[in-house]
């Protein structure tokens, strides 16, 4: 079958600045569109991590202009959360971040918790917090795989995944899943861990600090690695804070700021830890951070392993927490308490709430809005990589367009978190 | 073992070319590289090194769709994502196929509502759907082989 030609007529240098305007969107402002390439980046391009699409205004090679364009993957998880009880809402948040969806949980989770105004078992505490840094780290991990994957650097790729299936494996003995796990629950967790879990963390903290040398030996002197990287998109501590950046995109920039050290939660103030920061801004600062922190998150899995205390895991109260399954066989009460909480759930008191804590990307905010029902009124999520992800004009501009590609992948944005 | 030491008194074989065809067919396809969203990350993990994908000739992803003739459709595909992947879609020469991995992939998952489209076969056609949110690398793996077995029973007349 026979394809038309391209014709000239079908690019755009044809067509007036006003036609452009409404074919890439208004969003951006197009400085010169006679002299200047317009190129239209994804949403389906290998480096843009996932479906973002970038409208790029090109000077030869130097990247004169950017505007990012999402919405591709916008899913409704907010609106879909409305329609939902507070329990059944969470499956929801697993599929926003889908990189760290423990996280996730436990932003939303802390959130209904401190609505309800409930405190959770010191065992379950500790359990949250070693899932917690667990996903941090297999976070970064496919950060770092993709990261030097965009950068041409395979081999990183296939190392940081083989230790990622370890992680995975112990989602999966917790929570039955590999990614969407929906653990933490309110009240506490979903069941206690069971008994192969210690000795499975334990034998990743002794063998992951080598796995780290082994990426750093790998990137860290490679010269095309340190090239693509070194004083590439740098942006200034000041501007990081204007732009609102949070997590490693904004310690990179010598921000020293941790939600996790400064706005503690979940028990993070008795965890002894440092937080990574560096000055100088750029594309290998915020690497250098986030190689950094995943030592960081072993030592306080470590310590965590440590304290785990024994006990419960989920608070007594059985209008927020199913009975346990035994229960239902000898307790009418426990049988009433599990029909009213799996068909209606809990009630809510009328109130907002917001819980802020330290994701992989940065500052993961939860806004909850409770009206006396079953059902949240309104839920709202500060997204860190949506954040971020607009600084990307500022670090990219007056660089090469190979360059916006190492920005994007520096910045560790996940599409799924930004459109929800 | 391998085919060579025949070769001295086998030096012709008859074979049906249809069967040939769809046996290079199934040995060196072609996936686009192409995610949407969480499922992606499990196609990247089928790919990595546990799980391997280039065993059955996969490990070529091409980001360009006119190099390509499989399309994993991996993850949820939103209202304003469908005309682009209709596109990617007419943009692959033929002969294509497309595995519609992961429950939003094949009937929009537990998102039914306003933005998801439900089930990305309302845009392109399928050959296989793989349940799950997401699959599991192995699942994706007996997808891809279900799709292999499909293709070896086609008839050369279909691309035609």
């Amino acid at each position: 079958m026979a394809q038309r030609m391209p014709q000239a007529s079908d690019t755009v240098r044809e067509l007036s600045v006003e036609e452009i305007r409404a074919k890439f969107g208004t969003g951006m402002e197009i400085l010169d569109a006679e002299e200047h390439m317009l190129l239209s980046m994804g949403p389906q391009h290998p480096s843009t991590h996932g479906v973002l699409r970038l409208l790029v205004e090109l000077d030869g090679e130097t990247v004169v202009n950017v505007a990012p364009d999402i919405g591709f993957l916008h899913t409704g998880v907010e609106k879909n959360m409305e329609a939902k009880t507070f329990t059944k809402a969470l499956v929801m948040t697993d599929r926003m971040d889908y990189l760290s969806p423990m996280t996730n949980n436990m932003a939303y989770i802390m959130a209904v918790e401190k609505l309800l105004g409930i405190d959770i078992t010191p065992r379950a505490q500790v359990i949250r917090v070693i899932l917690a840094e667990l996903s941090r780290v297999s976070s970064h991990l496919v950060w770092l795989g993709t990261h030097a994957l965009d950068l041409a650097a395979m081999s990183v790729f296939l190392y940081c995944f083989r230790e990622r299936e370890y992680l995975l494996d112990i989602y999966e003995m917790v929570a039955g899943q590999r990614m969407m796990v929906s653990y933490f629950r309110p009240g506490g967790l979903w069941r206690d861990v069971p008994d192969e879990f210690e000795p499975a963390v334990r034998h990743f903290l002794d063998f992951f600090p080598a796995k780290i040398a082994d990426y750093e030996a790998l990137l860290d002197r490679n010269p095309i690695f340190l090239a693509r990287t070194k004083d590439v998109g740098v942006i200034s501590g000041e501007q990081a804070i204007a732009w609102g950046l949070s997590g490693p995109s904004l310690r990179g920039s010598g921000v020293d700021w941790d939600n996790r050290r400064d706005m503690p939660y979940a028990g993070y103030e008795k965890y002894e830890f440092d937080v990574p920061v560096e000055q100088v801004g750029d594309v290998y600062a915020r690497y250098r951070c986030r190689m950094r922190e995943m030592r960081e998150s072993l030592r306080i899995i470590r310590q965590a392993m440590d304290r785990l205390p024994k006990g419960p895991v989920n608070i007594d109260n059985h209008k927020i927490v199913p009975p346990p399954r035994a229960e239902l066989g000898r307790s009418m009460e426990a049988v009433i308490h599990h029909f009213k909480l799996w068909t209606e759930g809990f009630i809510a008191p009328d109130g907002y709430v917001y819980q802020v804590i330290e994701s992989p990307r940065g500052e993961i905010g939860c806004y909850l809005r409770g009206n006396s029902t079953n059902k949240p009124a309104r839920v709202h999520f500060r997204g860190p990589s949506y954040v971020n992800l607009a600084a990307l004009p500022l670090m990219a501009k007056n660089r090469f367009v190979a360059d916006l590609v190492a920005v994007i992948g520096s910045i560790d944005i996940v599409l799924g978190e930004i459109d929800r | 073992m391998g085919i060579e030491q025949k070769l001295g008194n086998l030096g012709v074989v008859t074979y049906r070319l249809e069967d040939v065809v769809n046996w290079g067919r199934t040995n060196s396809m072609w996936p686009m590289l192409f995610g949407l969203a969480c499922c992606a990350i499990e196609m990247m993990g089928a790919q990595a090194a546990n799980y391997d994908a280039s065993r059955f000739g996969m490990e070529l992803n091409r980001p360009s769709p006119r190099q390509s003739d499989l399309m994993i459709v991996a993850g949820r595909v939103s209202r304003k994502m469908a005309p682009v992947v209709r596109r990617l879609y007419d943009q692959m020469p033929y002969p294509k196929w497309v595995i519609a991995m992961g429950d939003c992939a094949s009937c929009g998952g537990v998102f039914n509502n306003y933005a998801i489209v439900q089930g990305v076969d309302e845009v392109i056609p399928v050959d296989v759907y793989v349940a799950g949110c997401p699959p599991r690398p192995e699942a994706l793996i007996n997808g891809i082989m279900t799709l292999h077995e499909k293709i070896r029973g086609e008839s050369l007349d279909k691309w035609n």
